[in-house]
């Protein structure tokens, strides 16, 4: 099992700060959120409450109604399309159902970056295709269609999409849903050994506990469109905050209340 | 009473504010995309790719809609003028009817049934799958590498099959003068050449770059508003083709106003 052992800065790589978001009703309602350099951050929070649509934000494909997103300083909201496109490039995204692109093949997918916007060799892109596919654990799938792939190979494909331009953050939309338990547990392991061979920040949303647990520098428990509560794995196990306790241990009843529709 | 007259004055203006705010998307997606056909990265593969899809694959049910469209014309033309001793003009009348008027604008519908379709669906498919999130992430415009190849493929090919029409149309109609009627090649040949001007080639051609924008635009635009998983890609793909049908007989009817004579 790949350890815990990274070097965690002090510095701030993103910092969310009164986040208001609204579609039909408010999702995000005044949402503040440090992410420091290095760390493995996992959102947790109950389906459909908003995780992903933050997750959204930070990468500038969604805007704040209110507040701000910062990137090193760099406001994203504000962001010219050309200056948002450069700040992308230093990061990667895993979507909930890997979102490949079904004309494309495995090594297309992965090289997208290189095949749009560089002019490197054919030859040259299929050799950092390979050593990201042999990275998630698979080989000899390049020239494969994402229609003939099982679910878990998509998520290890759509993983290896979101390392291949050697990104600085990786933001993770529920990395392990939809996957069996054991599949899950390759994916959890993949993203530490992943998180220790290439020193990134990971920013994972999740509300499966086992897999929050297992990879979280930190936990922040998102509820009612805020951060409510935030800290190590321990201490969230700890908590003294019902919401969050009810959450954990996966219980109907508590002051979340579902059957009565609140 | 006032109640339902209220009720029924909101509903007339919810449903005009809908369809101002539907061409507003429309034509906003031709001007974003019209932009960004300029500016790289160029996809040719794309393009072309979408170009063999819009053009190539489309010549069959053209071809065939075409010929027997000039065939019915043909059949039912001359038997209607020849009441009155003119069934000589019949490549005239054909020749007139398919290339400023039923060649333009039967090739678009068709085309927007099978191509406006298969794009809303595929689009609609992408946005509900998060790939056009994905596209974003990964620091490519959607509008420019999904749009951009499809309206330049619109635009180029359509009238080159409205091209191909108007021959196959022309072709058919004379088939049914010459056999069925028994006139004169000769004289089909004479008043097609007669009637018909290089004018009127000219404007059915422009409407079907007009139309061809129609389709690419209105597809692509019902496909990015798609939501709701299979059930709104089925949604988006109906809409889509019924929208461009209708913006395109509206627009023929301006076009037609402008350049008649």
């Amino acid at each position: 099992m790949a350890e815990k052992n990274r070097k965690i800065g002090k510095k701030v790589i993103i910092e969310a700060s009164n986040i208001h978001k609204s579609f039909e009703s408010p999702v995000l309602k005044g949402l503040n959120l440090k992410i420091y350099e290095g760390e493995v951050i996992v959102i947790i929070g109950r389906s459909g409450c908003g995780k992903s649509v933050f997750l959204k934000h930070i990468i500038g494909i969604l805007k704040p109604d209110e507040g701000s997103i910062y990137y090193n300083g760099l406001n994203i909201s504000e962001l010219s399309e050309k200056e948002l496109n450069d700040v992308r490039m230093d990061f990667g995204m895993l979507f909930q159902g890997a979102a490949l692109f079904d004309s494309l093949t495995v090594k297309e997918n992965i090289g997208f970056r290189f095949y749009e916007y560089t002019k490197m060799k054919d030859d040259e892109i299929t050799e950092i295709v390979r050593e990201k596919l042999q990275m998630v654990g698979l080989v000899g799938i390049e020239d494969m269609y994402p229609a003939e792939l099982s679910g878990g190979m998509k998520k290890r494909v759509g993983l290896a999409r979101a390392i291949a331009s050697e990104p600085k953050v990786v933001l993770y939309d529920e990395p392990t849903t939809g996957l069996d338990p054991i599949m899950a547990d390759v994916i959890n392991e993949l993203i530490l050994k992943l998180q220790s061979e290439l020193n990134i920040t990971s920013v994972a949303v999740t509300h499966d506990m086992v897999s929050a647990y297992k990879i979280a520098d930190r936990i922040a428990m998102m509820y009612d469109g805020k951060i409510i509560e935030i800290g190590t794995p321990e201490e969230i196990k700890n908590t003294d905050n019902q919401v969050v306790k009810q959450f954990i241990t996966g219980s109907s009843k508590g002051p979340i209340d579902v059957i009565s529709g609140k | 009473m006032l109640d339902i007259l209220l009720a029924w004055f909101e509903g007339i203006g919810k449903r005009t504010l809908r369809f101002l705010g539907n061409m507003g998307g429309i034509t906003l997606m031709f001007y974003r995309a019209f932009i960004n056909i300029f500016l790289p990265p160029f996809g040719i593969k794309r393009t072309f790719k979408q170009m063999l899809v819009f053009g190539v694959e489309s010549i069959p049910v053209v071809a065939l809609t075409a010929v027997f469209t000039g065939m019915v014309l043909a059949l039912q033309t001359t038997y209607e003028i020849s009441k009155f001793g003119a069934e000589n003009y019949i490549g005239g009348v054909v020749g007139l009817s398919m290339t400023r008027e039923l060649g333009p604008v039967l090739t678009s519908l068709i085309v927007a049934g099978r191509v406006g379709a298969s794009i809303a669906a595929e689009i609609g498919t992408m946005k509900v799958t998060e790939q056009i999130d994905a596209l974003e992430t990964l620091a490519m415009n959607p509008i420019r590498y999904l749009v951009v190849p499809r309206l330049i493929a619109g635009i180029t090919m359509l009238p080159l099959l409205c091209a191909l029409a108007d021959f196959i149309g022309i072709g058919g109609g004379f088939a049914v003068s010459v056999y069925t009627y028994d006139i004169p090649s000769r004289f089909y040949m004479d008043s097609f050449q007669d009637i018909v001007g290089a004018y009127d080639l000219f404007v059915g051609l422009l409407k079907t770059i007009v139309f061809g924008a129609i389709i690419a635009c209105v597809a692509c635009y019902y496909g990015f508003k798609t939501s709701g998983g299979a059930e709104g890609v089925g949604r988006a793909t109906t809409i889509a083709v019924v929208s461009s049908c209708i913006i395109i007989l509206l627009a023929d009817v301006l076009l037609t106003a402008l350049f008649v004579g």
